[in-house]
């Protein structure tokens, strides 16, 4: 039995769950790569993007081996393996490199000059970051957790491995549709789930490009217009 | 007293520069031909060039020494600078942008009379002529109560008229309140308005002219 509402109130949760928690990640990341030179940057930068060319279900599965009972976690008894905490962990670091990539953009779309003037008119680094460099980037900021929320959405490997299949707890759309479409005569129940995938998505893509519009508004200076 | 003291070595690029200026003057007027490093000139006296190698006394304060491994941050220097393209915040309107480092309204309200930015307060920058825009940075910077004007071709986008009235207004403001001022400018006219000893940076070195 498939009950299409918990499958997307489920959705729901992890992505809005997925967008909060990557938030600070998103902004610290984004900001030392849009910022910073430094060693091992490269590195990083590889490490980030691994999950977004991984197998999900790789990833899936070495999440599952790093939080289960033999895992370097296993003392802190997180109970991440199929709980709901298991399936926002699994779609947060398959879109973390998406909303990390998103944050360092819209960081570097910020002129650092911007931020030179506020340190001459006598205001250190981290008040000009608060004051200046977060509200010029928030919008674009705001662009990436949309997309890492979008992102959340589409997840499946990894949430199978992770967090399974389970009804009320962890079967996101995605999930349920899998499930609806390997069961016989499961395909007719598919509507309301195809429906409303579709809608989040589009509203989603609409966020995404009304966020990066915002923006591009905001930095939108006359002499880059050319008057 | 000695104003200003700089001995700077930068190289950035095809950019070498060894300067070394020594003057009582309070203000000064730098000129020399596009790419000579006018601008990291004042980049260095700001505090933004941290590659840069010497000794810098302003007013007796050391604000930087690289032999003594002291580099005083720009944020603690409290120099108004004025780069050329005036660089407002864009999200902040004018009064916002004026009122960032001011001290009150009173004197965000005398500053932005002094040089004729009332009407725009409540603009944003992106509705501002360019001449505007280096008006409002100019006032920013004033409000910011700075030791040391660097001003980079503030006057550039402003017609002749205007540009002269401004520059004998800023020359007024800057002996009122005792503030060193250095201008990078070709413009002759701003120049004579401020009435400051004009130095040359040509070749990476600089000279009194």
């Amino acid at each position: 039995m498939i009950d299409p509402a918990s499958a997307i109130r489920l959705s729901l949760i992890v992505g809005l769950w997925c967008a909060v928690v990557g938030f600070p990640v998103a902004v610290g990341v984004g900001w030392v790569l849009a910022r910073k030179r430094f060693v091992g940057r490269t590195l990083l930068v590889t490490l980030l993007l691994v999950p977004l060319v991984l197998p999900p279900v790789v990833t899936g599965y070495l999440l599952l081996r790093f939080f289960g009972r033999e895992g370097p976690l296993a003392a802190l008894d997180l109970d991440i393996p199929f709980t709901l905490a298991g399936a926002v962990v699994a779609a947060f670091v398959v879109g973390l490199p998406l909303y990390v990539m998103a944050a360092r953009h819209a960081f570097e779309a910020v002129d650092p000059r911007y931020e030179e003037v506020s340190w001459t008119l006598g205001v250190p680094p981290w008040r000009t970051f608060l004051r200046i460099t977060f509200p010029l980037a928030a919008p674009g900021l705001a662009a990436g957790a949309v997309l890492s929320f979008a992102r959340a959405l589409g997840e499946f490997g990894a949430t199978a491995v992770l967090a399974g299949n389970v009804e009320g707890r962890t079967r996101t759309i995605a999930l349920a549709v899998y499930t609806l479409l390997e069961s016989p005569g499961g395909e007719d129940g598919i509507g309301v789930l195809l429906w409303a995938s579709i809608a989040i998505s589009l509203a989603a893509i609409a966020g995404y490009e009304w966020f990066n519009r915002w923006q591009r508004r905001r930095l939108d200076e006359p002499r880059r217009r050319g008057r | 007293m000695t104003t200003l003291q700089l001995d700077a070595k930068l190289e950035l690029g095809p950019l070498a520069l060894d300067l070394h200026l020594v003057t009582r003057a309070r203000r000064v007027v730098v000129d020399g031909p596009s790419g000579s490093g006018k601008s990291t000139c004042l980049r260095i006296l700001a505090g933004l060039e941290p590659a840069a190698q010497g000794k810098l006394v302003i007013d007796g304060n050391v604000w930087m020494d690289s032999a003594a491994r002291v580099h005083v941050p720009a944020w603690q220097r409290r120099v108004g600078w004025v780069p050329q393209d005036a660089l407002l915040f864009p999200h902040r309107r004018v009064r916002a942008n004026l009122a960032y480092a001011a001290p009150d309204d009173a004197a965000l309200h005398d500053v932005a009379r002094l040089l004729r930015v009332e009407p725009l307060l409540d603009r944003l920058p992106r509705n501002l002529s360019g001449g505007e825009r280096q008006r409002v940075a100019l006032g920013r910077a004033l409000l910011a109560r700075p030791r040391l004007l660097l001003l980079d071709e503030p006057f550039a986008a402003l017609d002749a008229p205007l540009r002269t009235e401004l520059a004998a207004a800023l020359a007024e403001h800057c002996t009122e309140h005792d503030l060193a001022v250095v201008l990078v400018t070709h413009d002759t006219a701003a120049a004579e308005a401020l009435d400051g000893e004009h130095w040359t940076l040509s070749g990476g070195r600089i000279a009194p002219r």
